[in-house]
């Protein structure tokens, strides 16, 4: 695959508690051959805070990075956190759609923003750029057993005119991706059913409750791992799932895995480059599972034979039982 | 329920203030209902968005910005996505909880504390100090252990930085904030 460089915003979140989402998705790309840069001294989106103070202010705050890339000149920059992309995607079309706002925004910055910087999820280039089929022939590795509930969050495909990726009420590019690397999808009814976390911390109580239903319903699904592309997301289900049992009285032992750690495994990276020790909720089992394609490949090998087998000698009992139908008939 | 005088409360200018700033136009809701038929948090309502709407149709601001509402949405976009009328919903409540800011009138103290604590944490640093968020949040809100259960989680795990990463840019995210202000304050 051709070396296509992005600008790689990766957002507060994955320097502090989802650092293995970041570890994750350089490992993936890095495999890929997607090349990353880091736009240098980028700061904090602004993200849900921003927004409820004033949208030209929210904008400004995300601007100020896009300014910063767009002298990168890599064109794109992919944001693994849908909350800095909505927010980025927001003030990238604000501005570029309205010239009053763009004046507004850039007189609250140091350096005007020109426009010349389009924001896409990192599952998007994985999707749109890469591609299934570059994705699929890095596959090493089988997690044979794991049933995944795909779960998107409220943001990365809402509102569509913002997200302008996937579908708004059942988008399936995670799906997708999974099912490229070998890996067993649920049929997931939640995979936009907002899990509450920007209040976690002062709305506790509902959080609780909203999570608990996104989980509930994961194991309705028949799932026994969540793949989630939100830091957000993922703290609240993985980290406050204890928090959920407490309140809730349930007895929730789930998996909370970023997609790039699944696919990761499938490429046969090593659980400590995916961070997978540094989940909550013990992924252990999943990684004690994986073996690669060649042993999957024998084992359905051997059940095949092992199934034929039984089939033949079923075969035979049943003509041994007709022969000895047939003699008694004759005597 | 309560009952409201809607000749008494009506406020004209406020549904145009609302249009405006949103560049929503309220009057398009026909109230199907598909906005609270999607909406995760219309349990925890006290006024269901569709009927936020409503009110906001009848220009009751008094009721609408001390709404707990406005201030429990958490811009999920389930409603923007579904509105047939195409009304950005989730816009609207968000122009609504940025009214309510200016005006000082929150009736979600510690969400708004929350947001308050996020933001002074970007202006310090340039970048969010997630442990000094928390803790600045517990000492306003008087909430001193919310979510001290997860300190030794992620402790243990290595994702807990003591000192903030502070950017060299950090005066210039600063000054994004000090304009704003003043801005505001020019604009009253």
């Amino acid at each position: 695959m051709a070396e296509k460089e992005y600008a790689y915003y990766t957002g507060c979140s994955l320097e502090g508690t989802a650092v293995e989402y970041d570890m994750s998705m350089r490992q993936v790309f890095k495999a890929l051959g997607v090349g990353i840069i880091e736009p240098e001294d980028w700061s904090c989106c602004g993200s849900t805070p921003a927004h409820t103070v004033d949208r030209v202010f929210a904008a400004a705050l995300a601007a100020r990075n896009l300014t910063i890339i767009e002298k990168m000149g890599t064109g794109i920059v992919t944001v693994p956190c849908p909350s800095c992309l909505s927010v980025l995607k927001r003030a990238h079309l604000g501005m570029t759609q309205d010239e009053s706002f763009r004046n507004e925004v850039n007189e609250l910055l140091d350096e005007p923003y020109e426009g010349g910087v389009v924001p896409k999820s990192t599952l998007q280039v994985m999707l749109e750029d890469v591609g299934l089929d570059a994705i699929a022939s890095k596959v090493t590795h089988a997690l044979p057993g794991l049933v995944v509930a795909p779960y998107y969050g409220c943001i990365l495909t809402r509102p569509p005119e913002i997200a302008q990726f996937d579908d708004p009420e059942n988008p399936v590019s995670m799906d997708k991706i999974l099912e490229a690397v070998g890996v067993k999808v649920a049929d997931y009814a939640f995979k936009l059913e907002c899990c509450g976390a920007a209040f976690g911390v002062p709305k506790r109580d509902m959080v609780n409750r909203l999570t608990y239903r996104v989980l509930s319903m994961a194991l309705e699904a028949g799932a026994n791992c969540i793949a989630v592309a939100c830091p957000l997301c993922q703290q609240n289900l993985d980290l406050r799932q204890g928090q959920v049992n407490s309140t809730m009285g349930s007895s929730f032992n789930l998996p909370i895995l970023y997609f790039s750690q699944i696919v990761g495994l499938t490429y046969g990276l090593s659980p400590k480059e995916l961070g997978m020790d540094k989940l909550v909720v013990s992924a252990d089992d999943i990684v004690r599972s994986r073996i690669t394609i060649e042993e999957l490949a024998q084992r359905e090998a051997n059940a095949k034979a092992a199934e034929a087998e039984a089939k033949a000698a079923e075969k035979l009992k049943k003509a041994k039982a007709k022969e000895e139908d047939t003699k008694t008939e004759e005597t | 329920m309560d009952t409201l005088n809607l000749t008494k409360s009506l406020n004209l200018s406020f549904i145009e203030q609302v249009s405006k700033e949103s560049g929503q136009n309220p009057s398009l809701c026909y109230q199907c209902g598909n906005c609270t038929a999607g909406c995760p948090y219309t349990h925890f309502f006290d006024y269901p968005v569709s009927q936020i709407m409503r009110l906001l149709q009848t220009g009751q601001r008094d009721t609408i910005l001390s709404s707990k509402a406005i201030w429990l949405c958490a811009t999920c976009e389930t409603c923007t996505t579904r509105c047939p009328c195409e009304i950005d919903v989730a816009m609207i409540m968000d122009t609504l909880r940025i009214i309510a800011r200016r005006e000082n009138k929150v009736s979600e103290k510690d969400v708004k504390l929350f947001y308050d604590s996020f933001l002074n944490s970007m202006k310090e640093h340039g970048r969010l100090f997630e442990v000094g968020t928390l803790l600045s949040y517990n000492l306003r809100s008087g909430n001193f252990f919310a979510d001290a259960d997860l300190g030794p989680k992620v402790l243990e795990k290595g994702k807990i930085h003591f000192l903030p990463r502070k950017i060299k840019g950090r005066d210039k995210v600063a000054k994004i904030f000090t304009r704003f202000q003043e801005k505001a304050k020019k604009h009253g």
